[in-house]
């Protein structure tokens, strides 16, 4: 039973959607694209991310090094490309985080109501109150300046709009007929929350998922660029851009190709997020 | 009206309470001994550890130290930076105004970016403008803060040399030079919200642009322009300022990397600092004060849009 008619066939219909929709077909390649280079970066970086070369410190783009080589040495296409990894990583883990405390919540929030649903969202509008990165960076202070913890500190700031998505798409839900028939034919509560309205709120749930990833990877090399998190020498373009920072003058380069890459990889899922929230649009339009 | 701008003042209460209690909990996110981690490099004063347990209550029930906190920061204390030898209030009033500063033309900036490329968005829908304009708007939302800030200081600064590359001059000692300080920063900062500013003109103008009044307004003969600066944009703007106001958030988190890039001694680098500097009183106040801000200039905004928006005002 599905309140957006699951005899259509809601993965089938969005495929379509989004195959006539220019800018989500861009941003979906640019994901794939970059989900490829993480994983593959094994095979695809020419050299070893953290192999260090005296001989060639800060070289400008060439034939040998294509992206140049940083302050020790180290090429710079190899530590993009596997700088891919940290970003993704902490895209996708901190926004899976997020959405493990954030739908459940939100769920609660909208099945429940009452003081339950006052308590909840008073809980979210404080956290809220707080600036996302400010909040992220005390976070990952009191935790703890690595990768790990700063996708913690993402995923618990990003936490609260996903409790707002769902609490929002859950009081939809409730008023649909298929809701009163659950009820009249006698199941209890949880069942109707669990088997009946939680299937029913993945899809503003999955968009509100790919804009926030977006969100994340911003955060994460934000995190990193502070120092708080992935520490070196494990590439990540964050850090890459905390120290190209400092050769502005002597390696302008450095600066260039990490943020390009956030640029793209942040703008695929942006792309891909407004074409999913345009199909979720025309689908409950139809 | 009263009524409702009575409801929000109410409603605020517990979400500043819940704020207090958030804050509070940072600190007992410490591994070990709260007074330890919280002397940061004083740590090895036994002195100073003790006083700090003394002071706050770390022997005591949890529900008694939060009391005793929350007394404390009812009275401005916030702690005090061992780091810094001062008050934590009196560092995040010195350092405020500058991030203000650095907000205000940030968002003056993002207004005279986000609403001009909104309007021409939705007054030319489907053609290349209107391509261009949703560009630099997905361009704006995509790119991050300390990139543009490094990329601009590597164009307007080190090549051109029109600009300098960092600091702050205050705006009192020397207007002009503060400006010079300051206008690259708050348009990189200004960057980030100008785009959801884009966004929001364009689906408020669209929506204003078929309305009845407006075809009244075409049907008198009114030039297109009158039509659309005079009728459709005064009306759109007011939802559009009253969520532009609620970016502040936005660019208080921007404010950290911005300062951080263009070496600006705001509340976000303050918070930086001290994040490296283990100085957890001065994180836990700035994470208070910022969002005890975000909650209050929320509050204006939310009773502005009561009092400017003619149909809530009659109610």
């Amino acid at each position: 039973m599905s309140a957006l008619g699951a005899d259509a066939g809601p993965a089938r219909f969005a495929l379509k959607r989004l195959s006539g929709n220019g800018a989500g077909i861009v941003g979906l390649v640019l994901v794939v694209g970059f989900v490829v280079l993480a994983i593959a970066a094994p095979l695809i970086a020419p050299y070893a991310p953290n192999a260090t070369n005296w001989t060639a410190i800060r070289q400008a783009p060439s034939t040998a090094h294509w992206f140049g080589t940083d302050e020790i040495g180290r090429d710079e296409l190899s530590r993009v490309i596997w700088g891919a990894r940290a970003s993704l990583a902490a895209g996708v883990i901190s926004v899976l985080i997020a959405g493990m405390i954030g739908v459940p919540a939100g769920l609660l929030a909208g099945f429940a109501r009452g003081w339950t649903d006052a308590v909840l969202s008073r809980i979210v509008d404080a956290m809220l109150a707080i600036p996302f990165l400010i909040l992220a960076i005390a976070l990952a202070a009191f935790l703890g300046p690595n990768l790990r913890d700063a996708m913690i500190a993402i995923g618990v700031s990003t936490a609260p709009v996903f409790m707002r998505v769902a609490r929002a798409a859950t009081l939809d839900i409730m008023t649909r007929d298929f809701i009163e028939a659950a009820r009249a034919v006698g199941n209890p509560p949880w069942r109707i929350a669990l088997r009946h309205v939680a299937p029913n709120i993945g899809a503003p749930v999955l968009v509100q998922a790919s804009l926030s990833i977006a969100t994340a990877i911003i955060a994460e090399a934000s995190l990193s660029f502070l120092g708080l998190g992935e520490q070196p020498p494990t590439p990540s373009w964050g850090a890459m851009l905390n120290v190209a920072q400092q050769f502005l003058t002597q390696a302008p380069w450095l600066a260039v190709f990490p943020g390009i890459m956030i640029i793209l990889v942040v703008l695929g899922f942006n792309l891909t997020g407004d074409a999913l929230h345009g199909v979720l649009d025309a689908r409950r339009g139809k | 009206m009263q009524s409702s701008i009575g409801v929000r003042l109410l409603q605020i209460i517990p979400t500043i309470v819940l704020l207090s209690l958030i804050v509070f909990a940072l600190q007992h996110l410490l591994p070990g001994d709260p007074a330890v981690m919280l002397a940061g490099d004083s740590a090895g004063d036994p002195h100073v550890v003790a006083q700090i347990r003394d002071h706050l209550l770390l022997n005591r029930p949890l529900w008694q130290q939060y009391l005793h906190w929350l007394a404390g920061v009812l009275h401005g204390n916030l702690g005090y930076s061992w780091e810094l030898s001062a008050s934590v209030a009196t560092l995040i009033l010195q350092k405020l105004p500058v991030t203000l500063q650095l907000s205000v033309m940030a968002f003056f900036f993002a207004l005279a970016i986000g609403i001009p490329l909104g309007v021409v968005s939705a007054v030319k829908p489907g053609t290349p403008l209107d391509w261009l304009a949703n560009s630099i708007g997905l361009f704006g939302l995509s790119v991050p803060t300390f990139w543009l800030g490094i990329v601009l200081i590597l164009l307007v600064s080190v090549d051109l040399g029109w600009l300098p590359p960092s600091g702050y001059v205050p705006l009192l000692q020397d207007p002009l030079q503060s400006l010079r300080t300051t206008i690259m920063p708050s348009f990189v900062l200004g960057n980030a919200i100008a785009a959801i500013i884009m966004r929001h003109t364009r689906s408020a103008m669209l929506t204003a642009l078929q309305q009845d009044y407006v075809r009244t307004a075409r049907a008198k003969g009114l030039r297109e322009s009158a039509v659309v600066l005079r009728h459709a944009l005064r009306n759109a703007l007011i939802p559009v300022v009253t969520l532009a106001g609620l970016q502040l958030g936005t660019l208080l988190s921007g404010a950290v990397l911005t300062e951080q890039v263009f070496d600006i001694p705001g509340i976000g680098k303050l918070v930086v600092d001290a994040v490296f500097n283990r100085d957890y009183p001065v994180i836990e106040g700035v994470v208070l004060v910022t969002g005890l801000l975000y909650v209050l200039i929320n509050l204006v905004t939310d009773i502005l849009y009561v009092v400017i928006n003619p149909k809530l005002r009659g109610g």
